[in-house]
């Protein structure tokens, strides 16, 4: 018994001592393997785990009015996103997540399951920074953050259809901003970083390429008279109880676009609420026929070619005129006129007269030089052309209703473009939102004696007999053209539905500003004539406009200019 | 006597582990692997010197265990066997009744003023208990021996299984079979063991719980599920791939110092210190690792009684099987089961409990002399 319990005990002592060994053995070469085979692969394995080359987001930038202030910036935000397995797998840092976020947890959840597939979902977009140190403070799981920049418009609505829009990934949608999106985007760098395992970036290892930021811009617009333009706009739009409205202004000297305002309009910086109607520029977007506003280039191309003198006479009798099957109708018979009651009194009868004694091609020239039917190289996004059917293809019926502005469409912007022409002596310009460092280079499309000539017409229209009269203001001499276009409906023209507008520029003299304003359908019963809707706000807008701009009245009343002119001191 | 006499004078430190009754050698061993343990903790912790004194207030309650067992001979503590198993078994029953909970399982108890895991107690005292039974038998042990110590060893793996604390369960199970592996257990009752085990294998699995299930199937297959179960193999692959030859520095370890490595300051230190020490460092603590075992079987080899002799080669193999378990498991040929790496990992009641099962081999190593031939 004895010895066979030795020989047991004998025999297992060198077979444990073996297996030991053995197993010893087998850590060795797992170690081995690991660590010199496959050394290699596992390194890459691991810095494909920590080493991330990431983005370093470029900031876009910033876009102010004429005069520094700001009109659209950027500010940094932060934006949540998940990697729902590693999320889902860690239910508290989720419940964490919902709250700090403001999220509702079930909501959330349910969110990530159904992406559970994917390696990246956006949990909240462009959160305050306190919100994501907050997040970041709870080390939660599967969930990060990554900085993005935010657009952020100081003047909300009052210049949001210029300035435009960028969607979330900071791209520009519309206006200035898409235009410009390119300028003001900047590049976007790259890094390389050390990310631990919850995914948060702990250190940097060294810069790929650096982040450009976007330059920024700055437009003509001159932010107090784009306020002035909009509240007043938006004042006669309630009034009138309109459908839209738009108010453009441009400086005489360089084509600059001042004010370019539109209703209805959105706020950008929450555009939850945003119609889709309400986000165009319909200064630039939208086509009207121009009425009787057109008239000034048919009496200008009269002159210009030399059928019509400055002081030639019109009969418009009887106050009404046949063309083909086209009734054209004064609103009463003014007689033997001459050319600038024409404008002041808005006769179409007088207006076709003119326009059926002159070939057509010198009608078309006068109209399409001073940018009828083309762009204003604005470069505006979305701008439209408008149409000038070529004079080839007139009937005469066409040449007829051209006289006074109808079978032709314009935007408000292109109209007053061509009436910067006669502001600026005969010389067209292009349209420009941004400021230009040298003036740009004009063109004579007329001349410079018919343009004053027109020019001084053109006063009368805000005289007491003219249709303008409450264009007129207390300080300034101004020009314009009252104008009330039927829109067209079904094929034909609405009985019910107009334009009213009015294009003018001031001080009447030495224009500094070209104004256009437009108001569509205004409720007929309030009056929808030019003269009543548009005129008024003319001259609110523009009276503000020149003061806004330091420009010195040039209409002073008596009781004024004793407080104006200069006394001699007593001694 | 005489023989000890004369190394008596051989060296001064020698006096010293004399007069304490330690083995010098595996004393030393297990200093080194301690220390090496502190050093690898600092970086896995990320730092933290409060973790670092914490560990060394263990280790200092650890040593003196370890000094005071070895100076009771081992016929004491075999006369104690059976009332340590007792009490363990009373307190893994007062666990499940009034035990604290963490991360999901009932495994502490709190005494007041110290607060410990009795599993732990159990890996000692279960192949103490075991031990002395069958020193008590003829060996090898008759079929009746072998049904009775399994009952002795069911008792406590299935309290511990309850709490739920596979790791643990599966380790004290270990201890206990290997005494009766040592206690001369034929080979064909081995054989017939291994049969009926891998007969009822799938009634088995059937009883396992989901999580402990999927840690086995994601062994098999680490890409099942990549983030969840599977995470931890293949962070815990790379991290120890990624060390090479010469590891990437102590402090240096990307992987760990990053945040990949999961629990890496208790079960995953095993990671940090490969990828840091690389395949060199590697090959040295597995080689002090190895030394242990082998001296540990080496002084049961040579103890006289029958007692000493399965309770050292018990505790020999008990700490060998830890290594094992946590290396394997760590470095991905073993299921994630939760066991600390022995003497390096951070923890408190292993640390302690390891000590004083080396106490135990020192007094059973210095002991014999006493006896004599």
């Amino acid at each position: 018994m004895k010895k066979s319990k030795a020989k047991v005990f004998a025999g297992r002592r060198y077979l444990l001592l073996f297996a030991v060994f053995c197993m010893f053995m087998l850590l060795f070469a797992r170690a081995a393997q690991l660590q010199l085979l496959h050394a290699d692969f596992y390194n890459e394995e691991g810095s494909n785990r920590h080493i991330r080359t990431v983005e370093i987001p470029a900031n876009r930038g910033v876009i102010t009015d004429r005069h520094g202030e700001a009109l659209a910036i950027s500010t940094p935000v932060y934006s949540i996103w998940a990697h729902p397995k590693t999320a889902l797998a860690n239910p508290q840092s989720v419940a964490d997540a919902a709250s700090v976020l403001g999220l509702n947890k079930n909501t959330l959840t349910e969110k990530l399951q159904k992406r559970k597939d994917k390696q990246f979902v956006y949990v909240k977009r462009h959160v305050f920074p306190n919100i994501a140190n907050e997040l970041e403070q709870k080390k939660v799981r599967g969930i990060s953050s990554a900085r993005e920049y935010r657009r952020y418009y100081p003047t909300g609505e009052m210049s949001a259809h210029v300035v435009g829009l960028t969607n979330i990934d900071d791209q520009g949608l519309e206006g200035v901003e898409l235009a410009f999106d390119e300028w003001l985007h900047g590049s976007p760098g790259k890094k390389r970083v050390l990310k631990n395992g919850r995914g948060t970036v702990v250190g940097d290892i060294g810069l790929v390429a650096e982040a450009h930021h976007g330059k920024s811009l700055k437009l003509s617009i001159d932010k107090r008279i784009q306020y002035l333009a909009y509240r007043e706009l938006k004042r006669t739009v309630t009034r009138h109880s309109a459908k839209a409205g738009s108010v453009v202004v441009l400086s005489v000297d360089n084509g600059e676009v001042l004010v370019m305002a539109n209703l209805p309009a959105f706020n950008p910086n929450d555009r939850s609420n945003a119609k889709v109607n309400s986000i165009r520029n319909r200064a630039v977007t939208d086509l009207f026929e121009p009425g009787s506003t057109v008239k000034p280039f048919l009496i200008a191309a009269a002159i210009e070619s030399g059928v019509y003198k400055i002081d030639s006479k019109i009969d418009t009798a009887p106050g009404y005129f046949n063309v083909g099957s086209l009734l054209v109708s004064d609103h009463r018979n003014y007689g033997v006129v001459e050319m600038k009651t024409i404008l002041s009194k808005s006769s179409n009868v007088g207006a076709v007269r003119v326009a059926l004694k002159m070939s057509q091609k010198q009608l078309w020239d006068q109209y399409q030089s001073v940018g009828f039917g083309q762009l204003t190289g604005s470069g505006f996004p979305g701008e439209r052309v408008g149409k000038l059917a070529s004079y080839t293809n007139w009937n005469k019926t066409q040449r007829a209703t051209l006289a006074y502005g109808y079978g032709m469409s314009t935007t408000a912007l292109q109209l007053a473009r061509a009436y910067m022409v006669i502001a600026n002596d005969g010389v067209l310009l292009p349209a420009s939102f941004v400021i230009n460092d040298q003036s740009p280079e004009g063109r004579r499309v007329m001349s410079g004696r018919t343009a004053k000539a027109v020019r001084n017409m053109l006063k009368g229209v805000l005289t007491k007999e003219g249709t303008g009269s409450r264009a007129s203001m207390q300080g300034y001499s101004a020009a314009g053209k009252t104008g009330t276009s039927r829109k067209s409906q079904n094929g034909g023209y609405s009985k019910d539905n107009y334009i009213a507008l009015f294009a003018g520029m001031a001080p009447a003299d030495k224009p500094e500003v070209v104004v256009v304003v437009l108001i569509d359908q205004p409720i007929k019963k309030d009056g929808y004539y030019g003269g009543e809707v548009a005129a008024p706000l003319f001259s609110r807008v523009t009276e503000g406009a020149l003061r806004l701009m330091n420009v010195p009245p040039d209409i002073i009343n008596d009781k004024k200019r004793d407080l104006l002119v200069a006394r001699p001191r007593e001694q | 006597m005489l023989v000890a006499k004369a190394s008596l004078y051989e060296h001064p430190l020698r006096v010293i582990y004399h007069f304490l009754k330690v083995d010098t050698a595996l004393f030393m061993a297990l200093v080194i692997l301690c220390m090496s343990g502190l050093v690898v903790l600092y970086s896995a912790s990320g730092g933290d010197i409060d973790a670092i004194q914490k560990q060394l207030a263990r280790l200092a309650i650890g040593f003196a265990g370890l000094l005071l067992f070895a100076q009771i001979p081992a016929d004491q503590l075999r006369s104690w066997s059976l009332w340590l198993y007792v009490i363990g078994v009373a307190l893994l029953v007062l666990v499940l009744v009034s035990g604290e909970s963490g991360k999901g399982a009932q495994r502490w108890l709190n005494l007041g003023f110290v607060r410990f895991q009795p599993s732990e107690l159990m890996k000692i005292w279960l192949p103490m208990m075991m031990a002395w039974y069958y020193s008590e038998r003829v060996l090898p042990p008759s079929l009746k021996d072998i049904f009775v110590g399994f009952v002795i060893l069911l008792v406590p793996t299935a309290l511990i299984i309850k709490q739920p604390d596979l790791g643990t369960s599966i380790l004290v199970a270990g201890a206990g079979l290997f005494v009766i592996f040592l206690a001369g257990i034929r080979y064909r009752v081995i054989a017939v063991f291994v049969g009926l085990l891998l007969a009822t294998a799938p009634v088995l699995w059937f009883y396992l719980r989901d999580y402990q299930r999927g840690r086995i199937l994601t062994l098999l297959d680490p890409e099942r599920a990549p983030l969840g179960a599977g995470y931890h193999i293949i962070q815990s692959k790379i991290a120890i791939g990624s060390g090479g030859v010469y590891g990437r520095g102590w402090l240096n370890g990307t992987q760990s110092q990053l945040d990949f490595i999961p629990e890496r300051s208790t079960d995953f230190i095993f990671s940090v210190f490969s990828e840091e020490f690389g395949f060199i460092g590697t090959s040295l603590l597995t080689m002090v690792y190895l030394f242990i075992v082998v001296r540990g079987l080496v002084i049961s080899a040579r103890a006289q009684t029958c007692y000493a002799r399965l309770l050292g080669g018990a505790i020999s193999l008990s700490f060998f099987s830890y290594v094992f378990v946590n290396i394997g498991m760590v470095s991905g040929m073993l299921p994630v089961v939760g066991v600390p790496l022995p003497l390096i990992s951070y923890g408190g009641t292993s640390m302690v409990t390891l000590l004083i099962m080396f106490g135990v081999l020192m007094s059973i190593n210095s002991h014999r002399k006493l006896l004599g031939h």
